[in-house]
């Protein structure tokens, strides 16, 4: 059965409290997509585990808790997952630099689930901010594998 | 990488392939956004994940409650004492306005009677504190910590000090989603209060612009008339302040005025709402607000 470590969950609590931090609007186009990162670090590093039912789920927490439509952040979730378990294995041997490029990359996908879902809701159309998120989670990536790496050496050991 | 730790972490994957998972969960996700744009059909499902996710809520809030709990309780005394001066001062000079509005009050209520019109129903408010705000700048969205538990019903009206806030379009047992009148999908039917013209305020998508577009070049409407809630709609209250116009460009080539106006709540700030409920509540309306006639 592969149910996610409970690790998994514990970073996700913090995750998603990020997430959903009340700031003002012109800060909360800089807050990096956190629950997409912490999906994207236990896919990369425990795929046995996590992978797109994980993601899955945890796009639903945070549909629920930030009101959206119910599914959309689940969608786009999903489809960041199922990317990561794709090509973990090439990731996974990248140099950081490199690396946080390939997350660039996912959470690009990730926005552009969320845009599309937008689109066919009727929402209006998003500017280019969302594109400094996108930047500013590809630069949180590197300290934040580095930090999950460090609290739980043991399990992502490779 | 380990031979050893193939058991948790296999090279290559095994089990079903997530090629597979990965189509089930997608048609899943489409499935239930289809249900909940078709509204109300997942109402269930998100009100039991809402209880479920709810001391995720409160840790999301506790930074800040933390925070208030400090400044707080590390107040000197002299700002403490000097708080209280203040307060105190305050709370005199209200007293002294709510005893002006008590006499103002029961002699509207004598005209009225003269008049032999329907006296206002009296109105019953809760102060609600705010959870959380939706992160994305294109949908201005709240989350407020009162629910159907309280008595909250779809489509009521909220408040803060200065004016109206919004409207809740859902209400779970203990917490409620209500959007801002700034958000680009709301419409408040509204009039000018010093003539009593009858609009609609569309929110613009920023926090600090209400838009006018309904209205012909020739309408007399000036910057720094005061937009209330008309009532119309049958959603808010009447009479409580929108904003205040602050930009009316007329132009000879267009059929309608470009109006502006600015917000008279403070929409990014503050911690406190107020849910009003007015007449009888109703039970469950379509959140969306007529479309008005140009």
């Amino acid at each position: 059965m592969r149910v996610p470590p409970w690790q998994f969950w514990l970073s996700l609590g913090p995750a998603l409290t990020l997430a959903l931090l009340p700031l003002p609007s012109w800060l909360s186009a800089w807050n990096p997509d956190w629950v997409a990162l912490v999906v994207i670090f236990w896919t990369l590093n425990y795929p046995g585990r996590t992978g797109v039912g994980a993601a899955w789920c945890a796009g639903l927490l945070l549909d629920v808790m930030d009101g959206s439509l119910l599914g959309a952040h689940a969608l786009a979730m999903t489809v960041v997952g199922y990317m990561t378990v794709k090509l973990y294995l090439r990731i996974r041997v990248f140099p950081l630099s490199q690396q946080s490029l390939a997350v660039a990359m996912m959470l690009g996908l990730y926005h552009f689930v969320l845009f599309w879902v937008q689109g066919i809701v009727g929402g209006p159309a998003p500017g280019l901010d969302r594109g400094l998120a996108i930047v500013l989670g590809a630069l949180t990536w590197i300290p934040l594998q580095a930090a999950l790496k460090s609290l739980w050496p043991r399990i992502l050991k490779d | 990488m380990s031979f050893k730790s193939e058991q948790h972490r296999p090279l290559l994957l095994r089990g079903p392939s997530p090629g597979l998972r990965f189509l089930l969960l997608c048609v899943v996700s489409a499935l239930m956004m289809v249900l909940d744009h078709q509204q109300n059909h997942t109402r269930t499902l998100r009100a039991a994940l809402s209880v479920a996710t709810y001391p995720l809520q409160v840790l999301v809030n506790l930074p800040y409650a933390t925070g208030v709990w400090i400044s707080e309780s590390l107040g000197s005394r002299e700002t403490l004492l000097e708080e209280n001066a203040r307060l105190r001062s305050q709370v005199l000079n209200q007293q002294f306005q709510v005893q002006k509005l008590e006499a103002l009050q029961a002699e509207n209520n004598r005209l009225r009677e003269m008049m032999r019109s329907a006296a206002e129903v009296a109105e019953r408010i809760l102060v609600a504190e705010i959870r959380a705000v939706d992160m994305d700048p294109y949908r201005h969205r709240l989350i407020i910590n009162k629910g159907s538990s309280d008595g909250v019903y779809d489509g009521q009206a909220i408040l803060d000090a200065y004016g109206l806030v919004g409207q809740v379009t859902s209400a779970e047992p203990l917490s409620s989603r209500a959007i801002l009148i700034t958000d680009p999908s709301h419409a408040t039917p509204v009039e000018i209060n010093r003539n009593g013209i009858r609009t609609v305020a569309l929110g613009s998508g920023d926090p600090a612009a209400l838009l006018l577009p309904f209205l012909p070049n020739s309408t007399d409407i000036q910057v720094g008339d005061l937009l209330v809630t008309s009532g119309l709609g049958g959603h808010f209250p009447p009479g409580y302040p929108v904003g205040v116009v602050d930009e009316v460009l007329r132009d000879p080539g267009q059929n309608f005025a470009t109006v502006h106006a600015r917000p008279s709540a403070q929409l990014d700030r503050g911690r406190q709402v107020l849910l009003v409920w007015f007449g009888t509540p109703r039970a469950s309306q379509e959140p969306a607000e007529p479309e008005p006639e140009p």
